[in-house]
């Protein structure tokens, strides 16, 4: 396509006016564009020292935990429905006899290995009895990939450590207990 | 010791100071160019490193520390395809001119007589070269080396980036020497002379800073000022947009840092030149005095002015960077001969008017003048617009494509 083709369609520009040709606009623009955001409020997150704001910590899909009941036993019923809804296949359950007498089962062993989560949710959309759910902690680190494969301790104490600025989330959002 | 010795050890003493401040200025003002990018993008900048070894943060002062050593540890490569000779001659002559230009360029006015070192009875100098009567013509004869320096860094890398950033640099840094010599000689016509400390002497004397007397001059000698550094807007030469770096694209390590200090020194050499001929230099009305009798006091508040003024005019380039958007190379060379040239002979034949009858007159009328013929000449500029463009087809665009092919 040539510049003279009939189907362009030139569109007439703004006239700059003699102050524009004399470059003042664009001296003053610049210059007080960049002056107030020299003074302006800054967006780098300190990050250690300063946390970064995650949004909304009830939708927050961060690092796993396992809920407890009001006597502090773990929520979890064994039911295998988490594990079998996670597409990374990352949560291995052991199923036992529940030593309490208002369930069947409990699990013996529950271990996420974090390294192959893609913090979907599904297991927490899964659980019928929101014994799993994901909080907001961001910072996940770990200096082996054997630190990284948390068990049920592990995921209990992130209950422990979560509990008082993340309640659990369900009666706010419907959820069954 | 004798006479001769003695202005000898006085003349190593100040190159010793001269340097090691240079470069240590050259490496903070590293540090200060990434505060401010940072901060007119709203992000924080460089903050963590601070006293070495410790804990201890500093606002990130320890910064250039941490840059010097990572390029000191650097490995050196030279490319198998490069002239080694000009490869490794090229940064050395760079960074050499850009160093032996402040043999003439004053960081302060004089320490008093009563200075009480040994054997020294006259008042100092601050300046390497005292009493140098060509300053300004030796500080013109090295930037012009610096032209060099990037040419042959841009040819003996052997690498079309590096070559087309050589080529634009040539042009630009040839184009904009004009200006620069024009908005030079308003002052040097003004002032009558070529060293420096008679230009800050002469507008301390009357009190009246140049840029007051020729704005003109003085826009002209800052756009040149910008162009020969090669700062943005003006930074064609090592767009890295465009040209990956431009004319260092293939160093690394030590010779790049050479050439990246030639750069900030530039950068400082032309903020010191603005100051010196436009600024009044170290004087301020009522705080410096203006005469040659100097106590500690005022020898000391001198230097402190001149380098305030200095970090303003520096600040001004680093604020500038973000600014406004790089010029196209062809509207580069049209703002260097159709726009600056006309105005800096008319800034020089007003000038030279002045020097001629502005004695007659009392000052403000000159002054006035002078003002009034640089509000004239820009809006002249403005109205002829050479650098507005228009690319709509228009009458005879057939004929034009045809002659052009």
């Amino acid at each position: 396509m040539k510049a003279d083709d009939p189907n362009v369609n030139w569109i007439e520009e703004p006239s700059l006016g003699l102050a524009g040709k004399m470059y003042l606009p664009l001296f003053v623009e610049g210059l007080t564009t960049t002056t107030r955001h020299l003074f302006g409020p800054k967006v780098t997150v300190s990050f250690p020292e300063a946390r970064p704001k995650s949004g909304n910590p009830l939708i927050y899909r961060g690092v796993h935990r396992l809920n407890k009941d009001e006597q502090g036993r773990v929520k979890c019923v064994a039911c295998f429905l988490c594990a079998t809804a996670c597409p990374a296949h990352c949560i291995d359950i052991i199923g036992a006899e529940s030593p309490w007498p208002d369930r069947e089962k409990y699990p013996e062993s529950f271990v996420i290995d974090e390294l192959r989560c893609i913090f979907c949710g599904m297991c927490e959309e899964a659980c019928p009895v929101d014994a799993i759910e994901l909080t907001s902690l961001l910072d996940l680190t770990g200096r082996s990939r054997e630190e990284m494969i948390f068990d049920k301790e592990k995921l209990l104490s992130v209950y422990d450590q979560t509990k008082d600025a993340e309640p659990m989330k369900s009666a706010e959002l419907g959820g069954t207990v | 010791m004798t006479e001769v010795q003695i202005s000898a050890v006085e003349a190593l003493v100040k190159i010793a100071l001269l340097l090691f401040g240079l470069m240590t200025a050259a490496a903070y003002l590293v540090l200060l160019e990434r505060w401010i990018a940072a901060w007119v993008q709203d992000r924080l900048g460089p903050n963590r490193v601070g006293v070495p070894l410790t804990k201890i943060k500093a606002f990130g002062l320890g910064q250039p520390l941490a840059d010097g050593l990572k390029f000191i540890f650097k490995e050196e490569i030279t490319p198998k395809h490069v002239d080694k000779f000009l490869y490794t001659l090229a940064p050395i002559s760079i960074l050499a001119a850009a160093l032996a230009i402040f043999a003439v360029i004053p960081f302060g006015s004089v320490l008093p007589a009563d200075v009480g070192i040994p054997g020294v009875k006259h008042q100092i100098d601050l300046v390497v070269a005292p009493g140098f009567d060509v300053g300004l013509i030796y500080v013109f004869a090295l930037s012009s080396i610096a032209v060099y320096g990037v040419i042959l860094g841009g040819w003996a890398s052997n690498n079309k980036y590096s070559f087309l950033g050589g080529l634009r640099s040539s042009a630009q840094l040839i184009a904009y020497e004009l200006p620069l010599g024009l908005g030079l000689l308003g002052v040097v016509l003004y002032n009558g002379s070529l060293q420096l400390e008679t230009i800050i002497n002469a507008q301390a004397a009357s009190g009246v800073w140049n840029i007051f007397l020729q704005p003109l001059g003085f826009v002209v000698f800052l756009v040149a000022a910008f162009a020969e550094s090669a700062r943005l807007p003006f930074d064609l030469p090592e767009c890295e947009q465009e040209l990956i770096g431009g004319y260092h694209t293939e160093y690394a390590g030590m010779r790049l840092l050479m050439y990246l200090i030639a750069e900030f020194l530039h950068m400082v050499t032309v903020s010191f030149l603005i100051v010196i001929l436009f600024f009044g230099g170290w004087h301020f009305w009522g705080l410096t005095g203006a005469d040659a009798n100097v106590t500690w006091a005022t020898a000391i508040l001198r230097v402190l002015v001149l380098m305030a003024k200095v970090l303003g005019v520096i600040l001004f380039f680093m604020m500038a960077r973000w600014s406004w958007p790089r010029f196209r190379f062809d509207q580069l060379m049209t703002l260097a001969w159709k726009v600056m040239l006309p105005m800096g002979l008319v800034n020089v034949v007003a000038v030279a008017v002045l020097a001629e009858y502005g004695s007659s007159v009392p000052m403000w009328i000159g002054v006035l003048g002078m003002w009034a013929v640089a509000v004239g000449a820009w809006i002249v500029a403005g109205i002829a617009a050479p650098l507005a463009t228009d690319n709509r087809p228009h009458a005879g665009f057939e004929v034009q494509q045809a002659s052009s092919v």
